[in-house]
């Protein structure tokens, strides 16, 4: 279902991502299990809406239909969103808020990597910029996946049952697919093709170090957040995120 | 701010000839203006006091966070979803920080945190109202931060050293949210549509008072305010600092083009200041109960979060344990 020219849709796959994944981190305020992560979990929010912005601004001029990047977010629905499956599922526990941070940040921040060596130099600027927001956010959510894959009992039961659910998702992070060639080829995002193998070593290694085991490889569940052809859920988030310029048409704020 | 009749557990102010030869030390201390800090003496109703105090203070910057929490998933823009989270970030490290400044005086955090879950300590009432539109957001950074810069400016000069430094910082960062939470309203005042409007206005209604009510009990009612003054935790009194806060407010509220719920409010040419109307103190004292609108809601959503978060706390621990085990062999 692409409607864009491949960069453009790169951009929204690249800031809804992080702005859907934001908003779930938004969701936790007040509920974290520690005043130390409610500090974390709004500087990983904030990081996210920032880069969201960024990308946002920069898909919106390409679009250039006069909508701005506010009105990407508040005001697409459901099907034209190109966030990952992965962002927008439920919170659950504090082991599945964290199996999806760093599922997500796995495959975010060698992506941003890449891109940091982009022929288009406003990708290759935001990217520089955003990479090291991401490398703290891996390092954290890293930590943790260790910490409670090899904590107590109970956090490595919980951990491992995370992991478990979250997991058929990530088949969107675990497979190549069209646009990587073109992307490659163009210089945009030079040695995407490589991002899969990279989220797929960066998982193993710390899930063995944490001692969980890695269920089998997820298969394609006739999906895709890049694609605009999402689960259930995304339709709730942005109900409650975009409800104030629903209600209220046209109001600045 | 945040702190409203913190009970010292004195019944009347000491005269100098009734002190002990420390006790005198400390007063000369104090009354020289030199800073008391963790190590130095000090009597224990001192210490305590400020124990209830800085704590009081803490929870407060926490349970803070659960009104703004209401909206942060529903801000209508980037730019104030962005200015939120950062709000409630700061707010949350302001906790961390007056924790860290409590645990100087031989307190424990989790201890302190405890209580509050079982209501035995308090928090400020103002957090136990709702928030029901996004005008919120903003008059909670203008009046609810402004309350409360106009109670902690003073407290930078506050007695106990390692307060007195935390509350520098948090007046730099909360000068910042008032300012921020003005412009949100004066937006919505400039920029926005009826509707827009009527929720500021509506905000303001609900809030005014609940705001009023933050400096806590009026001079005639304040029995601990003797002694907090004494040994300088607090400098000025609670009418005191209404009234400074109410005299700077007013012309805000006139920019805006709003009105305060408040008939007898009327400017005095005379001594300059604003009069207002008698506050419902029955109101205030029953929220300082619990029997607010959301007292109930917002402990127990601390509560909860701090019992469903047990398991990973143990967890981070475990695992610090077997890393420095692993690091040892």
């Amino acid at each position: 279902m692409k409607r864009f020219d491949d960069t453009t849709e790169l951009l929204l796959q690249l800031g809804d991502s992080a702005m859907i994944q934001a908003q779930r981190l938004c969701e936790l305020v007040g509920g974290a299990p520690a005043l130390e992560e409610e500090v974390a979990l709004m500087n990983v929010g904030l990081d996210l809406v920032g880069q969201a912005r960024n990308w946002l601004e920069y898909a919106a001029e390409r679009i250039d239909d006069g909508r701005t990047a506010d009105d990407l977010v508040f005001l697409r629905d459901q099907g034209e969103y190109r966030n990952l499956l992965l962002v927008e599922q439920p919170n659950g526990d504090f082991a599945m808020t964290m199996a999806k941070q760093f599922l997500f940040d796995a495959w975010h921040k060698p992506l941003l990597e890449k891109l940091c060596n982009s022929s288009d130099e406003r990708i290759a600027g935001i990217a520089a910029k955003s990479i090291k927001e991401s490398s703290y956010h891996i390092r954290r959510s890293s930590e943790w996946i260790k910490r409670l894959g090899d904590g107590t009992h109970e956090s490595h039961e919980r951990m491992q049952r995370a992991l478990d659910q979250i997991w058929h998702f990530t088949f969107e992070l675990a497979n190549p697919y069209e646009l990587f060639n073109t992307l490659d080829t163009d210089n945009i995002a030079p040695g995407i093709k490589a991002l899969c193998k990279e989220w797929q070593a960066i998982v193993a290694t710390i899930l063995a170090e944490a001692t969980l085991t890695q269920p089998e490889t997820a298969e394609n569940n006739y999906l895709s957040g890049r694609e605009g052809v999402h689960t259930e859920n995304l339709g709730f988030v942005l109900a409650e995120m975009q409800f104030l310029q629903r209600a209220y048409p046209n109001a600045s704020w | 701010m945040y702190a409203q009749m913190v009970e010292t557990g004195v019944k009347s102010v000491k005269t100098s000839t009734e002190m002990s030869s420390e006790e005198q030390a400390f007063q000369t201390r104090i009354d020289a203006d030199i800073k008391i800090e963790p190590k130095n003496w000090m009597p224990e109703a001192y210490r305590k006091t400020l124990i209830r105090q800085i704590s009081q203070h803490a929870h407060s910057e926490i349970v803070g966070m659960l009104p703004e929490g209401n909206w942060v998933t529903r801000a209508p823009t980037l730019k104030r979803k962005l200015q939120l989270m950062a709000k409630i970030q700061d707010e949350a490290g302001h906790g961390l920080y007056l924790y860290s400044a409590m645990e100087t005086l031989g307190a424990d955090r989790d201890d302190e945190v405890q209580k509050m879950h079982e209501g035995k300590a308090k928090y400020s009432s103002i957090f136990n109202y709702p928030t029901l539109n996004w005008a919120d957001m903003g008059t909670i950074g203008w009046l609810v931060d402004g309350a409360a810069i106009v109670n902690q400016v003073p407290l930078q000069r506050t007695s106990y050293g390692p307060y007195s430094r935390a509350m520098i910082r948090v007046c730099k960062e909360e000068s910042f949210h008032q300012r921020q939470g003005y412009e949100i309203l004066l937006h919505l005042m400039r920029e926005g549509n009826d509707a827009q409007k009527e929720m500021v206005q509506d905000s303001i209604n609900r809030f005014w008072w609940p705001v009023l009510m933050m400096f806590g009990p009026s001079d005639a009612n304040s029995p601990n305010s003797a002694q907090s003054m004494a040994w300088k935790i607090k400098r000025h009194s609670n009418d005191e600092l209404r009234q400074r806060f109410i005299d700077q407010t007013i012309p805000q509220l006139q920019i805006l083009g709003c009105t305060a719920p408040d008939p007898d409010l009327k400017f005095n040419e005379e001594t300059g200041h604003w009069e207002y109307g008698e506050i419902d103190w029955a109101e205030f004292f029953e929220v300082l109960k619990g029997n607010g609108p959301c007292n109930k809601e917002r402990v127990a959503k601390r509560k909860k979060a701090i019992d469903e978060g047990a398991w990973v706390r143990e967890a981070a621990v475990a695992y610090a344990n077997k890393k420095q085990q692993r690091n040892a062999a």
